[in-house]
């Protein structure tokens, strides 16, 4: 029996991934890492930023996603997401471009605890990242 | 009758402007078939979010305590219309379709008495109402300097809205918008956004049931405003579509008349100067005769 499943990511301007042979994917939900595999119960939840990975028999990929939602369902997982980055298409100048503007917004002291701590997250990760 | 010079500067400028209508023509088509891919390309991404809030609001147990961008504020007083047009004009019917469509929406809530709200996008739909609506336009919102339709300006008005809602400014939000058919076809639109209409409701396999992390309300919370983005993005896409087909109809009308003109001052020359020629030659007959 495969344990492949169908995983597609979309965002507002197109269809961005869609794969049919996908063993797992982790992505980073709002509680914590969530790892997928197939017969996943049915869940919705939303994103963290933070990196997306994709285990497919054949290869691995990695994306940076700045916020979303996921839904499984029926061995097919959505995700719908307005910034979503290949991280190895990523490169030392755009991630220093995200990190300014995140730093940029976390310096604001008008925001709520819960987008302090999305912002947070986002610049660790992208610290993670540019260090690599 | 107008000299043989005068019409020959007509028949040149009528030329002239059909070039000019051809090339506009030539463009939108091209434009169109992007913004016609656009269109499609964005259509899972709002499809799916739909689903997905359509499953969540089934799965909600406490009605009352659900966010009020998806139940209302309860009330129906004060309305909000934004009315997406194009920030250029020759493009036809365009823009009138969706003003008028928008106009009957308007006398309605007047005539119930009820407050009028209208954020305009796109400098052509301000043009046409501000004469009539002034007092009514709270805002208005162009785009002009992006070049292409993007996610982040969808998301702009999308703020610009949910914003005012939290101020309590309004009570039902509707948008106004072209779908794009075909070409020839382009339907004015009217969506309400505010609070959600679901009229599939009955349709959503309830035994789906999900589990959810963090709880509902949180999730839709955060969903409902980021819906509110993309319907307009959405509309700003099919928008964008339908004013190039518009606008290929438009000119290829254009063009059509503008031959038809030529044809039509091309017979007008040739006949008149026909006419001079024989003028000339009588003349000369009838001084040959005289001798």
């Amino acid at each position: 029996m495969s344990e492949e499943f169908k995983v597609e990511i979309v965002n507002p301007e197109k269809s961005f991934l869609s794969k049919e042979d996908v063993r797992e994917v982790v992505v980073p939900a709002f509680e914590g890492e969530m790892g997928i595999l197939k017969d996943h119960i049915s869940i919705i939840s939303f994103l963290k930023p933070g990196i997306i990975r994709v285990y497919s028999n054949s290869e691995e990929n990695k994306y940076f996603v700045e916020d979303g939602i996921v839904e499984f369902k029926d061995n097919n997982l959505s995700i719908l997401t307005s910034s979503i980055y290949k991280v190895s298409d990523l490169d030392k100048n755009k991630i220093d471009q995200i990190l300014k503007d995140a730093e940029k917004e976390s310096s604001d002291n008008n925001i709520d605890d819960q987008k302090r701590y999305l912002i947070d997250q986002k610049i660790e990760v992208l610290k993670n990242l540019s260090l690599n | 009758m107008a000299s043989l010079d005068d019409l020959k500067k007509r028949i040149s400028s009528v030329k002239s402007t059909q070039k000019i209508t051809k090339a506009m023509k030539m463009v939108a088509a091209a434009k169109l078939r992007r913004a016609q891919e656009n269109a499609e390309k964005g259509r899972p991404y709002s499809e799916k979010m739909n689903n997905i809030i359509l499953n969540l609001s089934s799965g909600i147990s406490d009605k009352e305590n659900a966010p009020k961008l998806l139940t209302g504020t309860g009330e129906a007083k004060t309305h909000l219309c934004v009315v997406l047009t194009s920030d250029r004009g020759l493009c036809g019917g365009f823009n009138t379709n969706i003003i008028k469509k928008a106009k009957q929406y308007f006398q309605k809530i007047l005539k119930e008495n009820k407050i009028l709200k209208i954020i305009t996008v796109g400098s052509k739909g301000y043009d046409q109402l501000k004469r009539q609506y002034k007092e009514n336009i709270i805002e208005k919102i162009s785009f002009k300097d992006s070049k292409n339709i993007n996610y982040f300006d969808a998301d702009k008005v999308g703020k610009i809205i949910i914003d005012r809602f939290e101020k309590k400014e309004f009570d039902v939000c509707a948008i106004f918008y072209n779908q794009f058919k075909n070409v020839i076809t382009q339907i004015p639109q009217e969506q309400q956004i505010i609070p959600l209409k679901s009229n599939e409701e009955k349709e959503t396999s309830s035994n789906s049931s999900y589990e959810f992390e963090p709880e509902e309300d949180e999730i839709l919370s955060n969903l409902l405003p980021k819906n509110i983005s993309t319907q307009i993005f959405k509309a700003m896409l099919e928008n964008s579509a339908s004013e190039q087909g518009s606008r290929m109809s438009a000119m290829d009308n254009a063009t059509r008349n503008a031959g038809e003109m030529v044809d039509k001052l091309t017979i007008q020359y040739n006949r008149s100067r026909q006419a001079a020629i024989t003028k000339e030659l009588i003349e000369i007959i009838s001084g040959a005769e005289s001798l």
